[in-house]
């Protein structure tokens, strides 16, 4: 049973943290995981950083960049990630752009994946009908879920599709723009929250772009089973602390 | 073989298109509507009036005698660098900004590197009445200061891309950015044959315009359609893509695609992407890249901004693959050095992108009766401060 499916069983709102592997130090990747957990979040997303981010702000540019220097590859991160089991049970998502995987090798990428026990990867520049056309197949002999996105600029019959596909939660993308632009939603974001409510999907939905405190944490919650968190985690890991994670996930789920 | 692009937008095994799922709405209507817009006679009518009319086209083919004789040949110039701005990327920002135009878009984006596809662009967009914002690398926007005045002049915003290398390849990611962040009113306006589909046969289509004239033109001066031999600079490989896009399927017609080798493909100061690159993903497009083993996109080198990109048109990565083409790399110094000799030969001052086809010429063995033409992209005025340090004129 993949931990992504039994996620979405309760009621309770899913609070989802995004970081880049190997930022701000090469090594701080399991002690952020076990922060993270601890503080309670219910789903980890592990980037795995690219030389050219197209979809990301200046934020998780420089961690990507960052991370990098510290020396990050996809080797590193499986050598990092090998008894992750050990100690972290919520489910654990990898997201990269296409290319580093591409290189690794899309059905050795996924092995290795299988291999640390992550249950599903968000590949940005990895449009859905390539995906179906050329990779669905590897992805599920290694029991991966592939994590569709759609946004505000999703045509509804396009957005029917890929919930049709999907076998996962889709990331809703809340406004267009690249991660880290905006920090509240305005009326357009909601009223897209509420078209995307009426389609009635079968799929889970969790928000992402945009969140960065509790105000948005509680309207996003309102409108999906729980929402994503990247940019603003990565400010703070810029200027705080790894102890103190719990402390920022505590102001985001309260007041 | 077909070099054109087939339905799904591949040429080969290279091109398609790998965008964020933000983009999809955008480049999907391009993908729907580009051709049937393009070939609506009231599109053709404006954009050949334009050619003609703004741009001063058709350019002359050039036969350059001092240079035929150095060499041993017939060789003919076609003088892209006599078109307005400087170089025959207006061919295809006019085609654009007209598209533009037609799917209702009111602001215009550009990535630019060494100054010319940004300042087409402007120049285009002040016809136009249009807002446009051109995206430069902030090194860039250093070294080809004269550039940024002109896009200024020209009423456009240059944004400086102050992300990784701040050249061509970062200039591209922050247009990229933009067009994510504004997907409703903008046109992207591409400046080479890369990108996702349709842009690369979008760009091409525009620019084809470069081997329809020559064929007219050779006919009319040498009783023939067809030279023995086409010569062109590739970087991400437009003004290549518009030489040769009728004589591709023609394979009695040799093809020659020169790429910069900067300080040379055995150090890691190059540009020669065919010599150092493996298949990969870079802005929206499968193709041969410059990149490490763990698939980071490396930075490339060349003297010319032009060339100066760790990637290549989908097309000139399956002409390479399926060896149509014959790929050479020349360096920085044996460009620079066939910048000063055609200035010396014919009286023209070649930008260092053409300079590296010129080069070519001394080292391929050609008969004397061979009709060869060189693709002279654009004018060496953008890179008269390179050539004042480099030669301490």
């Amino acid at each position: 049973m993949n931990r992504l499916d039994t996620l979405f069983e309760t009621d309770k709102k899913i609070l989802s943290i995004y970081f880049t592997a190997g930022y701000p130090k090469l090594e701080d990747t399991v002690p952020i995981l076990t922060e993270l957990q601890d503080a309670g979040v219910d789903l980890i997303e592990i980037g795995l950083p690219f030389s050219d981010p197209l979809a990301d702000g200046p934020t998780i540019q420089y961690s990507s960049t960052q991370a990098l220097q510290n020396g990050m590859q996809s080797n590193v991160l499986f050598e990092q990630l090998k008894n992750i089991r050990d100690n972290i049970h919520i489910p654990l998502i990898i997201m990269g752009y296409f290319n580093p995987i591409l290189q690794y090798g899309v059905d050795h990428f996924c092995h290795q994946c299988q291999q640390v026990d992550i249950d599903g990867l968000i590949i940005p520049d990895l449009p859905f009908d390539v995906y179906g056309q050329s990779y669905e197949s590897i992805f599920k002999k290694h029991a991966l879920k592939n994590i569709f996105l759609i946004t505000p600029q999703t045509p509804a019959e396009r957005v029917q599709m890929i919930d049709e596909k999907s076998n996962s939660f889709l990331y809703m993308v809340s406004s267009a723009s690249v991660t880290g632009a905006k920090n509240k939603f305005d009326e357009k974001a909601i009223s897209y929250f509420k078209k995307i409510n009426e389609l009635q999907l079968k799929s889970p939905k969790l928000i992402g772009f945009g969140i960065s405190h509790h105000t948005t944490y509680e309207l996003a919650s309102k409108y999906a089973e729980g929402v994503i968190i990247g940019s603003a985690f990565i400010d703070f890991l810029k200027k705080n602390r790894i102890q103190d994670i719990s402390q920022f996930i505590k102001l985001i789920r309260s007041n | 073989m077909n070099y054109s692009v087939d339905a799904d937008g591949y040429y080969g095994d290279y091109g398609g298109a790998f965008i964020p799922e933000m983009l999809f709405p955008n480049v999907d209507e391009l993908k729907t509507k580009y051709r049937e817009i393009i070939e609506r006679s009231a599109f053709q009518k404006e954009f050949h009036h334009l050619l003609k009319h703004y741009v001063g086209r058709p350019t002359p083919l050039y036969h350059a005698r001092r240079l035929s004789e150095k060499i041993g040949a017939n060789i003919y110039l076609k003088r892209e660098d006599l078109c307005h701005t400087g170089a025959h990327k207006i061919n295809n920002t006019i085609g654009q900004i007209l598209l533009a135009k037609h799917m209702g878009k009111s602001r215009i984006i550009a990535e630019t590197g060494a100054g010319q596809h940004g300042v087409a662009t402007a120049a285009v967009c002040a016809l136009m009445g249009m807002e446009c914002v051109v995206f430069m690398g902030a090194v860039d926007i250093k070294r080809q200061a004269p550039n940024v005045a002109r896009m200024k002049m020209l009423g456009a915003q240059v944004q400086p891309a102050t992300c990784g290398s701040q050249t061509l390849k970062d200039a591209t990611n922050e247009a990229i950015r933009d067009w994510i962040n504004h997907p409703q009113e903008t046109h992207y306006i591409i400046g080479s044959v890369v990108g996702p589909h349709p842009y690369p046969d979008m760009v091409s289509l525009f620019q084809s315009v470069i081997s329809q004239e020559v064929k007219n033109q050779l006919k009319s001066i040498e009783g023939r359609e067809q030279p023995d031999y086409l010569i062109a600079c590739v970087g991400g490989g437009s003004n290549a893509a518009g030489l040769f896009y009728h004589y591709l399927n023609n394979l009695e017609v040799g093809i020659y695609c020169v790429e910069a080798a900067g300080h040379g493909i055995e150090t890691d100061q190059s540009a020669a992407t065919t010599k150092l690159g493996k298949p990969g993903i870079i802005h929206g497009c499968k193709t041969l890249l410059m990149q490490n083993t763990d698939g980071q996109i490396q930075e490339p080198h060349s003297i010319s901004a032009g060339l100066d990109y760790p990637g290549i048109g989908p097309l000139f990565a399956h002409l390479s693959d399926t060896q149509r083409a014959t790929f050479r790399a020349v360096k920085d110094q044996d460009a620079m050095r066939w910048g000063l000799e055609l200035s010396k030969l014919e009286g023209i001052i070649p930008a260092i992108e053409t300079a590296h086809a010129l080069a070519l010429l001394e080292t391929e063995t050609f008969k004397t009766d061979d009709v060869i033409v060189l693709g002279c992209s654009g004018r060496g005025d953008k890179d008269l401060e390179t050539y004042i340090n480099y030669f301490g004129l």
